[in-house]
């Protein structure tokens, strides 16, 4: 019988299979940053343990630092203390870090794929739930906790229960204006938050296939936030010219090889899958979140919902008490909802393509009155490249802040975080309570209803501007 | 890693759902380097709420917690199971759990007991009936006992058997160091390395 993509990728990197255990799972690629890792370091040395394969590492500084000033030492005592602990730790155990400053640095998830050290059919880990944005490249991908960073920093390898397997399909083609983002929004307000637990999921159909290597990222990206363990997409051409040229992809005799062998990367025509999910993308319009977790989601041209229309039990309780927190009333149209800021930046849409669309619907308009536009690139790279195509230009002449790259108020770790009641809308992956800041509300939205917002200060698309 | 065989303490019932680890624990507490001191990030947005369940005299020594659906979504921070621990919970009960969150539990030695939301209610009901009565969690039978109440509870063979001999994942794996050398040796030439350093320039 036929295996899907996910299948034959796990195949390619069972270690060590027995009855009754997990699989014992390869690595090919650790990323790690100095959130979730000082931990994993320190269980190494308590246990004398050394990094089994530096080679296959790379280090990032990028949750907590800031986004001002990052030629100065960090401001928050804490917040510098844990940098200085990776820089340590990365020296000490002989890992490849790029810091603050570097050229390369950035959201761990933006400078895998920049580097060309994230490939189709590898295995991707880190201690970082968005991990799974690296399966656009038809790479296994997922987040890991602190200990199980320790255990690949130790052995290289990870033992793991066999998921199951989902394929979303996703026909059609998206309508103009109409973005990744808001494709993958549509679908967790379908599924649910939890739709895909415990499951591997392929992304495909015609639909997937047009998206750039940046709209597949971010689809991937936002796998975490419907609970599926990884979320993947075959590779084709597409994926090789992105590649192709990129630092650490392979040359030459290497090069034809790696492609052959990535050209086998697709679920065979008889694979079945445990689940599939079916949506036509032609029906899709811009989609932005009305509560605090991002299934909590409607069309722009909607209202807020009616606690009181869900027939789920725990859905209608959670719907109270979103809008309680988010401050919206039920029946309120989505467009009327006014902001304070907009939040244009993470690794789900930080990439250069969405600060080209964001820009293009900035250029010669301004930011509204009373609004803060914070635009962070999610890796310095991208703000390099930024600026060479004029774009820092357009975002400053707008009136937004043309920030340095990092996760910045993605997760509030560094000083740029909402106050309370303060309301977001960020093209960020989470809106949940406190998440940019203790009280601060959020409306996941694409780049292009992010620009569209800012300028208009209500919740907007750049059809209505 | 300390065996868990069997505990028990009094519960504490959380009556909500898609509690996210951004809840567990807000980031801003988690820049410490340390596994411990994370007690104060538990619930910080909700700790400072004199109706929050932790706030009530009756619950404050509890360290079996009954969680609602979709407890450990979102975040992969480990420090969201240590703040449990750290504040003294042993044992979370539950319907559905973030995967992450499960297994970081696991590797932490966090009991994840994972039942049907209909007797999360059932627990829910008779522990705020009367939450002085101690309730039991026992690993090996996979059983949940509170008053005369006898629920069953799921976890995985394999973690069950860590759990209960408290065994170290690193160690178990290095047992098979031969296999990883092996592996190693069959990878294919064009898998990237992230050393010597290339970049663009
Ligand atoms: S940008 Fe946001 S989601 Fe992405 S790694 Fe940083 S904190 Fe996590």
């Amino acid at each position: 019988m036929g295996r899907t993509l996910s299948e034959k990728v796990w195949d390619d990197h069972v270690v060590r299979s027995a009855d009754g255990e997990p699989d014992l799972l390869y690595i090919d690629l650790h990323l790690v940053h100095e959130v979730t890792s000082p931990q994993a370091f320190d269980g190494l040395r308590q246990s004398g343990r050394r990094v089994r394969r530096p080679d296959l590492t790379l280090a990032t500084e990028d949750h907590n630092t800031p986004t001002l000033n990052i030629d100065q030492p960090i401001a928050d005592p804490v917040s510098r203390t844990q940098v200085d602990t990776l820089r340590r730790n990365a020296e000490e155990f002989g890992v490849r870090i790029h810091s603050l400053g570097d050229k390369d640095q950035g959201v761990v998830h933006i400078i895998g794929p920049q580097l060309g050290v994230t490939q189709p059919g590898m295995t991707v880990v880190c201690g970082d739930s968005h991990t799974s944005t690296h399966g656009a490249f038809g790479a296994i991908a997922f987040g890991i906790g602190t200990s199980e960073v320790e255990h690949v920093l130790a052995t290289q390898t990870l033992p793991q229960a066999r998921p199951r397997t989902m394929a979303v399909n996703v026909s059609g083609e998206l309508p103009e204006g109409v973005t990744a983002k808001d494709l993958v929004l549509a679908l967790i307000a379908k599924v649910g938050t939890g739709g895909g637990a415990g499951h591997i999921v392929e992304y495909r159909g015609s639909a997937i296939e047009k998206l750039s290597m940046e709209g597949r990222m971010t689809i991937c990206n936002m796998s975490i936030e419907w609970g599926a363990k990884a979320g993947m997409i075959a590779p084709d051409q597409k994926t090789f010219d992105y590649l192709q040229g990129r630092p650490h992809a392979p040359q030459g005799e290497e090069w034809d090889a790696a492609v052959a062998y990535w050209k086998t990367l697709r679920s065979d025509d008889d694979a079945t899958f445990d689940v599939e999910v079916d949506l036509d993308a032609s029906t899709l319009t811009p989609f932005v979140t009305w509560g605090t977790n991002p299934g909590q989601g409607v069309p722009l041209g909607e209202a807020v919902p009616d606690p009181s229309a869900f027939t789920d039990e725990v859905d209608r309780s959670a719907a109270e008490r979103a809008l309680t927190y988010m401050g919206l009333d039920a029946g309120t149209p989505m467009r009327d909802i006014k902001v304070d800021t907009v939040f244009l930046g993470s690794c789900t849409n930080g990439r250069i393509e969405d600060l080209r669309l964001a820009a293009s619907v900035l250029e010669g308009r301004q930011v509204a009155a009373g609004v803060r536009m914070l635009v962070v690139p999610g890796s310095a790279r991208v703000r390099l490249q930024a600026e060479v195509e004029g774009l820092d230009k357009v975002f400053l002449d707008a009136g937004a802040e043309w920030r340095a790259a990092g996760c910045s108020m993605c997760l509030g770790m560094n000083p740029d975080q909402l106050a309370p009641g303060e309301r977001a809308a960020s093209t960020s992956n989470r809106n949940f309570e406190g998440r940019q800041g203790k009280g601060g509300r959020t409306h996941l939205v694409s780049p292009a209803v992010a620009a569209a917002t800012a300028v208009l200060g209500t919740l907007s698309a750049p059809a209505d501007l | 890693m300390e065996p868990f065989t069997t505990h028990t303490g009094t519960a504490v019932p959380l009556r909500r759902s898609n509690v996210d680890t951004d809840q567990i624990i807000p980031a801003v507490y988690l820049k410490r380097v340390t596994r411990t001191g994370f007690e104060d990030g538990l619930f910080a947005a909700w700790r400072n709420q004199p109706d929050f369940v932790l706030n009530q005299p009756e619950y404050k020594s509890g360290d079996i917690l009954i969680a609602g659906p979709d407890f450990g979504t979102g975040s992969s921070r480990e420090h969201a199971v240590w703040a449990l621990q750290n504040y003294g919970f042993k044992v979370v009960i539950g319907s559905r759990f973030g995967d992450i969150f499960r297994s970081n539990s696991g590797k932490s030695g966090l009991l994840v007991a994972l039942v049907q939301q209909s007797d999360v209610e059932r627990l829910w009901d008779a522990v705020e009936a009367d939450p002085t009565v101690p309730m039991t969690v026992d690993l090996g039978a996979r059983r949940i006992t509170h008053g005369d109440l006898q629920v069953d509870f799921q976890i995985d063979d394999y973690t069950r058997w860590r759990l209960m001999e408290g065994l170290d994942d690193i160690a178990l794996t290095l047992r098979h160091e031969e296999d990883i050398t092996a592996f190693e040796a069959s990878r294919p030439g064009f898998k990237p390395a992230t050393l010597p350093v290339r970049t663009a320039g």
